[in-house]
């Protein structure tokens, strides 16, 4: 067994350093790695570009790496409800890329595979493929997207063991499992890290190759955007 | 005129038996209200679960498990959660039947303007732009003329375009529109709407063609 533990989140992120890039899993606020962000805006590291599909909110998740005007560059599907980052997209002091959800997901997953580029019909006929080759394929056409490179991923699991192996729940798991080996650091961080065979393997979402580091979060906010319920009865 | 849960009545009934269902964000979702019991649909939700149930009780909401629109939801017997490149291969891969979405404005050749208005607006495409790239029949939900009362539906889009020649079915709160090879193609009118207030609000090419019926939603 290779074990990847590290004792916190401090070591965790070693070797973090200003200008460089980084996935962040999560969809909206759920599934983010909170306790990786947290540690970047102690770091204070500056001009940094995140892939992540959202941009948190004013005062959570990567707003709060916004707040302190640590992000460079942004790439997200989707950026609404965050006054701070349209205000600083607006004044030109964050520069912005709108990728589409589904290529964004697979510029991850291709990278994570060894592909360099892939062909998607998301975007074809819109700004987002002005200045790309496109190519038809049997009457329909494609959009050629080259995959994202990154330094580090930082991914959030529900379980994890010793050998990195990784157990998502629910839609937390969203883009966490296609960052997992994508950038050339993967760090995991669980709410639950366990001995090596307490998972069965059956059950286990990214295999511990895809990750370099892994460590136990405490204390999760988790905190939800839109709290809708219906009335009982 | 229908309203927002009219339009989303009138949708429910294209959902056939046996079909997984994308619903975007808005009047789509409510589209889930209203289909038949005696079929069997399953909703998906790009960021990644199948099956989609409810709304929890209240007290019951889990952080960990949303729909696209970062609301609390439960889950059905059957249901499946996925990563976010797995729920695209399955909108890309053509295995959703059908994609319900709002949009600022449609063209009569088929085209949609739904993510971005310059100088004001950009919160970006999330899914919409994999979605209606895709899908092989894509309904849009909206209001036939926005704010101001300028009609929706244009000879051409004027905002930055999501997809190209990609919607097939139209529901507003005035009619249901195919897009055919001509223009929109009238196909139901609203209760107590008449062709000539429909022709009032369409900006794009309508063709009208023998009685048009009413819709039924009740």
């Amino acid at each position: 067994m290779i074990r990847k533990t590290v004792s916190d989140v401090k070591e965790a992120l070693a070797g973090v350093k200003d200008g460089m890039t980084f996935m962040l899993g999560g969809f909206g606020l759920c599934g983010i790695p909170e306790k990786a962000i947290e540690e970047l805006v102690r770091l204070g590291i500056k001009d940094i570009t995140c892939i992540s599909n959202n941009a948190g909110v004013d005062d959570f998740g990567l707003g709060l790496l916004l707040q302190k005007r640590q992000i460079k560059k942004m790439i997200s599907s989707y950026v609404g409800e965050n006054d701070e980052f349209e205000r600083q997209m607006l004044s030109g002091e964050l520069e912005v890329e709108l990728t589409p959800q589904g290529t964004l997901a697979e510029k991850c997953r291709a990278a994570q595979g060894g592909v360099p580029a892939f062909f998607t019909p998301a975007g074809y006929g819109t700004e987002v493929a002005k200045g790309k080759e496109t190519r038809e394929f049997n009457g329909k056409m494609y959009v050629l997207e080259e995959v994202f490179k990154a330094d580090y991923s930082f991914v959030k699991a529900w379980k994890g063991d010793e050998a990195g192996n990784l157990i998502f729940k629910g839609t937390a798991r969203n883009f966490n499992p296609c960052m997992c080996g994508a950038a050339k650091i993967t760090v995991a961080e669980v709410e639950e890290l366990l001995p090596a065979g307490s998972l069965d393997p059956n059950q286990i979402h990214v295999p511990g190759i895809f990750v370099q580091r892994i460590f136990q979060g405490k204390g999760y906010e988790k905190r939800i955007e839109q709290r809708t319920v219906r009335k009982r009865g | 005129m229908l309203d927002k849960n009219g339009i989303a009545k009138r949708i429910a009934q294209e959902v056939k038996d046996g079909y997984y269902v994308n619903l975007g964000i808005g009047i789509p979702t409510l589209v889930a209200n209203f289909v038949r019991d005696d079929i069997s649909v399953e909703f998906q939700s790009e960021n990644g679960v199948l099956g989609m149930g409810p709304f929890p009780f209240e007290g019951e909401e889990d952080a960990d498990i949303i729909n696209a629109g970062k609301q609390t939801i439960t889950t059905l017997p059957g249901a499946s959660f996925f990563d976010s490149a797995t729920s695209f291969s399955m909108i890309r891969g053509k295995h959703v039947d059908l994609t319900i979405l709002g949009a600022m404005e449609v063209a009569e050749n088929g085209d949609i303007a739904n993510w971005k208005i310059p100088g004001k607006m950009v919160k970006g495409m999330g899914g919409a732009m994999d979605l209606v790239s895709s899908a092989e029949d894509i309904i849009v939900a909206m209001m036939h003329t926005n704010r101001d009362g300028e009609s929706k539906l244009l000879k051409k889009c004027t905002l930055p375009l999501t997809g190209v020649k990609c919607v097939k079915k139209i529901v507003t709160n005035l009619a249901v529109l195919e897009v055919g090879p001509e223009g929109f193609i009238l196909l139901e009118r609203a209760p107590g709407i008449s062709v000539e207030e429909i022709k009032q609000a369409t900006e794009g090419t309508l063709i009208v063609s023998g009685e048009i019926p009413e819709m039924k939603v009740d």
